[in-house]
């Protein structure tokens, strides 16, 4: 059997998947009657629907004919991991890592990792260039976040700030 | 007169030199991100809710309000000077807006946009005055069983508007009320689907799904696609006033604009995109005078018609937000958002609880629209200017914005590793052509849903011919049911294909 739409067959496997899943969770919570409904009911419900909704999207994925395949394509690797890398990067230096040992470096530090590795999600860095936008970030925030907002943040190295 | 008595103590609540400098700000950002395509008001207004914790609530609800109709404004800048919608409202205003900045006429087709936008913004401002009463009113017969009905027949319009599979944006949205359970049960206090992380038991915030899928999903799928050569006109942006001719022209269209726009905005899930569309639609539909350039070469009409109707869309989308307290988009969603982080329940108590916030809002928009044309026209230069900023520099600031708005919500890194995972989440969603906005609504709405399904059934002992029996329900149910039939309808389903196909 061929798939008609690579997209439609693909996304109704996820709902399906997700669907079943969130209604065998919500089978171990007590599920209950209409008129007392239990934490389960609902999610139940919603979990059954969005599989039927599922199944309903892979079925005609298989049978409704699509200009071009609807192909889900080349997956852009290169992006998707250096800008949640860049992500979590800047998590880590603003809460630091205790479980080993790495201390938080404050948001200063965190933004000049997060505008490097983010940036390399394009081919062609330009060292020059991006450390003049981290600079020029690094201000902006530290005036509208730290200065104006008020907004608490940890912002230079605990070492430093002990 | 009420509504002039309202309207006075809404316009010394927005005259304020604070909120008025609020508004400036939520103008000014607004059109930033209208004018970059790349970053929608979703994503920003996401990003800027943390920023507003400090703030008193009117300022900031007037902030993040002046946001969302100047990105409106911004984003026919853009369709028109470099035939890419800024906004998803502006499409089709890239189809004679940029015709016209081919032919030298940059300048009236942005002051048609303009002026456009401006006229449907006073009106909308005014029918959101006139309306709103009246249908708080309405919104106090409403029980549990009402409200899950309305919230229904509002989900079911944001479906009918998003493009692509109707199918699969009815199961994005059960998708988002499924993630909105996540968390604490109000009823009985089970951690549902926490997996014991303690983080988890106050659910997923909505400020991590918003950010995750609109602001990091959409990097990553921009960056994938190979930058291709823009022609933008800058340099033909001369003589910004358009001819007598021009006006007499655009007049009529502005006036059927406002009025499309200002009736699809009031529907639960209708607004801006969709006003558009039909706009559009209808002034090609009109005949064209003798001598007048046909549609699709660089027609006026079809500049200043949409861009009304998006504009009026825009203003009286907030009339469900403001008396229901259900949110018809996922800008408004995030309103919901903004609201209870201040204590504000959104619905219709709200007009009598809160009035200065309420009239006060409705005060600003005015305001912003005039601080928009303002802003818009006679510096469009500087505006233009920010198209030449390549996108090398724009997403790291974004990644940098979002990372900082993520932490800010509950000074947690937990919520930092999650909008990685939403990212991630919301890449592949681009993949597989699965739209989010409507992922978004549903994640808002969902413990509202269940709350109300919960209390009308407790009342109904268990029978659900309740939704059907009381008639206020029944009627919002068929009006569901009919939606969704029409757009099931074979012909129309065709020209909805049809019209999305332009985007």
């Amino acid at each position: 059997m061929n798939i008609k739409s690579q997209k439609d067959f693909f996304s109704g496997l996820m709902f399906m998947g997700v669907g079943m899943a969130f209604a065998w969770g919500a089978t171990t919570y007590s599920v209950g009657t209409g008129a007392r409904m239990g934490p389960g009911y609902f999610p139940l419900l919603l979990g059954v629907l969005l599989a039927v909704l599922g199944a309903f999207i892979t079925f005609n994925a298989l049978v409704v004919e699509r200009v071009g395949g609807d192909k889900v394509g080349k997956w852009a690797f290169r992006p998707l991991f250096y800008i949640i890398a860049a992500n979590l990067l800047f998590g880590v230096c603003l809460g630091g890592l205790p479980s080993i040992h790495i201390p938080a470096m404050g948001m200063m530090f965190g933004i000049y990792v997060l505008t490097f590795v983010s940036s390399m999600a394009e081919k062609g860095m330009r060292v020059k260039a991006t450390f003049i936008l981290a600079t020029v970030l690094a201000v902006i925030s530290y005036v509208a976040f730290v200065l104006l907002l008020k907004l608490q943040f940890p912002v230079w190295p605990d070492f430093i700030t002990g | 007169m009420d509504l002039i008595a309202n309207l006075s103590l809404g316009f010394s609540v927005a005259f304020t030199p604070i909120n008025l400098l609020y508004a400036l700000i939520g103008c000014i950002l607004g059109t930033l991100i209208g004018v970059l395509p790349g970053i929608g008001p979703v994503a920003t207004i996401a990003m800027l809710l943390p920023a507003t914790y400090a703030l008193p609530p009117v300022s900031a609800l007037i902030m993040l309000a002046g946001i969302y109709y100047g990105a409106q404004y911004g984003g026919s800048t853009t369709a028109i000077l470099v035939n890419l919608p800024g906004e998803s409202s502006s499409v089709v205003t890239c189809i004679d807006g940029y015709q016209m900045a081919r032919k030298g006429r940059a300048g009236p087709a942005l002051a048609a946009a303009g002026l456009g936008s401006f006229f449907a913004g006073c009106v909308g401002t005014l029918i959101l005055a006139a309306f709103a009463p009246p249908l708080t009113e309405l919104a106090f017969k409403f029980g549990p069983a009402e409200y899950f009905s309305l919230m229904t027949l509002g989900l079911i319009g944001a479906v009918v508007l998003a493009s692509g599979s109707l199918l699969k944006a009815i199961a994005m949205i059960v998708l988002g009320l499924l993630l909105g359970l996540v968390g604490t049960d109000v009823n009985s206090g089970v951690a549902r689907f926490s997996f014991d992380i303690p983080e988890l038991t106050d659910g997923i915030g909505f400020v991590v799904v918003a950010m995750g899928v609109f602001g990091y999903g959409e990097i990553i799928s921009n960056l994938a696609q190979p930058e291709d050569d823009r022609e933008v006109f800058t340099a033909n942006v001369t003589g910004l006033f358009p001819t007598k001719q021009d006006f007499k022209d655009m007049a009529p269209a502005v006036l059927r604009g406002t009025f499309l726009g200002s009736a699809l905005g009031i529907l639960p899930g209708g607004g801006a995109l969709l006003a558009a569309f039909a706009a559009y639609a209808l002034e090609k539909k009109m005949k064209l005078k003798p001598g007048e350039v046909p549609f699709g070469q660089g027609n006026i009409r079809g500049v200043a018609g949409p861009e009304s109707a998006n504009n009026a869309g825009a203003q009286t989308s907030f009339i469900p937000l403001l008396t229901l307290g259900i949110p018809p988009n996922a800008v408004m969603a995030l309103m919901v958002g903004a609201m209870t982080i201040h204590n504000i329940q959104p619905g219709p108590q709200v007009m009598t609880s809160n009035p200065e916030l309420f009239w006060g809002l409705i005060a600003s928009m005015w305001i912003g629209n005039a601080m928009l044309i303002i802003l818009n026209l006679p510096l469009i230069g500087m505006w233009i200017k920010l198209l030449t900023v390549p996108y090398r520099y724009l997403f790291p600031s974004i990644v940098l914005f979002c990372a900082i708005g993520v932490y800010s919500t509950n000074n947690n890194t937990f919520d930092v590793w999650s909008v990685g995972l939403f990212g991630v989440i919301g890449y592949i969603f681009v993949k597989v052509g699965a739209e989010p906005a409507p992922l978004l609504l549903g994640f808002i709405l969902g413990p509202m849903m269940e709350e109300n399904l919960r209390r009308a059934l407790l009342l109904s002992r268990g029978d659900w011919s309740v939704f059907v029996t009381r008639p206020l329900s029944a009627g919002l149910l068929v009006a569901a049911a009919l939606l969704l039939s029409i757009v099931l309808l074979p012909s129309i389903k065709n020209k909805r294909e049809e019209a999305f196909v332009e985007e």
